[in-house]
């Protein structure tokens, strides 16, 4: 669904990502991996079109993402992002709406207010819906911009199949909420089979446990790319991440 | 935010806008009575001249004065909940991107220089002198704060450059008093003051079609600075051209203060406090601040004006040491009593 030809991206002199050539199937989790500054969310920026790339190109389908208005690409495509903080108070659900900014004039009309809703509903929103989004806690802020996220990919849309990017969505939540989060994401695949999910992920255990394909990054190269249990295999950790993993890391376990 | 409290909100501003406009057009210097007032109204829709003194003093002093009030309070507070919103910070004001020190330059060089030059638009030069300085300096420190990394102007570039922008125009305004005669140099004290008694139809006219021009105009950009306080990338990813945003907002904000300004001189504080005192009845949700904003701004402003009449009278007090004076300690007692910020 997402093809990526040959990209690299650099400031200056300093190179982040290196020659990437990967293509994400549709309907698949896809998460990457790697260690820090290996160019993960340098590349997830690539794909979003936050950052244009010093070489190659990022192509949706068989169109290049440079030439899709960027309000067309907020109608299939969202992103995720860790750590996000409001510069004003607005209650919850006035956030969540946010989502569907892209599919509506000025007001929102019936079926983006009914959508705000069912997002709510499965992110267990609605008994804070009224609460300033300031107030929360930060397992709470990331639950409100899941259910954000969802609500503007909500419903499949007739330019192209939906994409989800995710850049290190579960960083400071508790286990408990990185499992139900990611499962969140693929029982909402399940009903909703155009859905593409490309992620940045810290978690070896998340990454075995949701991703079809893994994609391992290294000094701003792709090292290894493929269906999850040939890519994270003890040899393949140890040249990307130098530790010692044991057992598949769990994997047979989960 | 439920429908029906924005509605009881906005009814109420306006219920009370039209009070003060109606108590601020009796009492002044001179009161004038609700007959007077009516036959007033009378005789101009019926075509006739003006027969009395306070009639005249209604209609062409007491009547624009307080419909400029109006429109130049709903310009100033508009502007500050676009500002706000678009620069992401509660602490914003209109003034901050250099277009009030801008105007104020202007103003001082037409009132030390102007008897000098050839040139002259009779009361409009004024106006247009204050109009241009302000159009100028926000061009400047717009200009400025882009050329650091060619294509992207970032918020903090942009507010750093304004505060070093209004620090040299202000040293102008400060050079140019030193330099001025006694009356100049009162005249430019006087109108970084702000005063609306000089209001007259002509200026009344212009501000209100400006105003509600630039108004309903900013109405379209709601939705999209709801959007930005998310941030500038989720802003983007959500589908709208930042730089384009942030462009025209500052273009409908310069225009609408510098004229309001060009008028009335400079008039602080109005645009700080009324987008916090409507976050915090109904929340920030720019759709519904830009009207409540405007409604709310054009209340002060005639509030204030009153009390500048009224107070020393039938002396005047400059209307900027009013809303400063009301205005701070509001302030800090909102920033002390609320846990509004975070």
């Amino acid at each position: 669904m997402l093809t990526l030809k040959n990209i690299s991206y650099q400031i200056k002199d300093k190179t982040l990502v290196e020659d990437v050539s990967a293509n994400f199937q549709e309907g698949k989790i896809n998460l990457i991996l790697g260690p820090n500054g290996a160019g993960k969310s340098t590349l997830i920026k690539l794909m979003s079109g936050e950052l244009k790339p010093s070489s190659g190109q990022v192509f949706v389908e068989d169109e290049p993402l440079v030439q899709i208005p960027l309000a067309q690409q907020a109608k299939f495509r969202a992103v995720l992002s860790q750590n996000l903080e409001l510069s004003f108070p607005l209650k919850v659900h006035e956030v969540v709406m946010m989502g569907r900014y892209p599919h509506f004039e000025s007001k929102p009309q019936e079926v983006d207010k009914a959508i705000c809703d069912q997002a709510m509903d499965r992110f267990d929103l609605q008994q804070m819906a009224h609460r300033n989004y300031l107030t929360l806690s930060g397992g709470e802020k990331q639950r409100v911009q899941f259910a954000r996220v969802f609500a503007q990919i909500w419903q499949a849309s007739a330019l192209k199949p939906r994409l989800l990017l995710l850049d290190e969505p579960l960083t400071f939540l508790d286990i408990y909420y990185q499992y139900e989060l990611m499962q969140q994401i693929k029982d909402f695949m399940k009903s909703n089979p155009d859905l593409t999910v490309i992620g940045v992920i810290h978690d070896l255990n998340i990454a075995a446990h949701f991703a079809e394909h893994t994609f391992l990054m290294k000094a701003s190269q792709l090292f290894k790319q493929g269906i999850t249990a040939k890519v994270l295999t003890e040899e393949n950790i140890y040249e990307v991440f130098k530790v010692r993993v044991k057992d598949r890391f769990m994997m047979d376990k989960l | 935010m439920k429908r029906s409290r924005i509605g009881v909100i906005f009814l109420s501003l306006l219920l009370l806008l039209i009070l003060l406009a109606l108590i601020s057009a009796k009492y002044g210097a001179v009161e004038i009575s609700n007959q007077e007032i009516w036959e007033a109204l009378v005789r101009i829709s019926k075509g006739q001249e003006l027969m009395d003194l306070n009639e005249r003093i209604f209609m062409q002093i007491r009547l624009p004065r307080v419909i400029m009030g109006i429109f130049v309070g709903a310009a100033l507070a508009v502007g500050g909940v676009l500002m706000q919103a678009l620069f992401r910070n509660p602490i914003v004001e209109p003034g901050l991107v250099g277009t009030s020190s801008g105007a104020a330059f202007g103003a001082a060089l037409y009132f030390v220089l102007g008897a000098t030059f050839q040139w002259n638009l009779g009361e409009w030069t004024l106006p247009v002198a204050a109009c241009l300085g302000g159009i100028c300096s926000t061009a400047l420190v717009f200009y400025l704060s882009r050329s650091r990394n060619s294509s992207k102007s970032s918020v903090v570039s942009l507010l750093l450059t304004g505060i070093a922008i209004n620090a040299l125009f202000l040293s102008g305004v400060g050079f140019l008093s030193y330099i001025a005669r006694d009356p100049q140099a009162r005249s430019i004290t006087f109108w970084n003051l702000g005063t609306l008694s000089g209001a007259y139809w002509q200026g009344v006219l212009f501000v209100v079609v400006v105003t509600v021009s630039c108004l309903l105009l900013s109405l379209r950009y709601a939705k999209n600075l709801n959007a930005l306080m998310l941030g500038e990338q989720e802003a983007q990813l959500l589908g709208m051209n930042v730089n384009t945003l942030k462009m025209k907002v500052l273009l409908l904000n310069v225009i609408m203060v510098a004229v309001a300004t060009a008028f009335v001189g400079v008039i602080g504080f109005v645009g700080l406090i009324v987008p916090h005192l409507l976050r915090m009845l109904h929340g920030s949700d720019n759709r519904y601040l830009i009207w409540s904003g405007a409604l709310m701004g054009a209340v002060v402003l005639t509030a204030s004006d009153l009390v500048a009449r009224l107070l020393l009278s039938p002396a005047e007090l400059p209307i900027g040491i009013v809303t400063s004076m009301v205005g701070v300690p509001i302030f800090i007692v909102l920033l002390r009593r609320t846990n509004y910020f975070f």
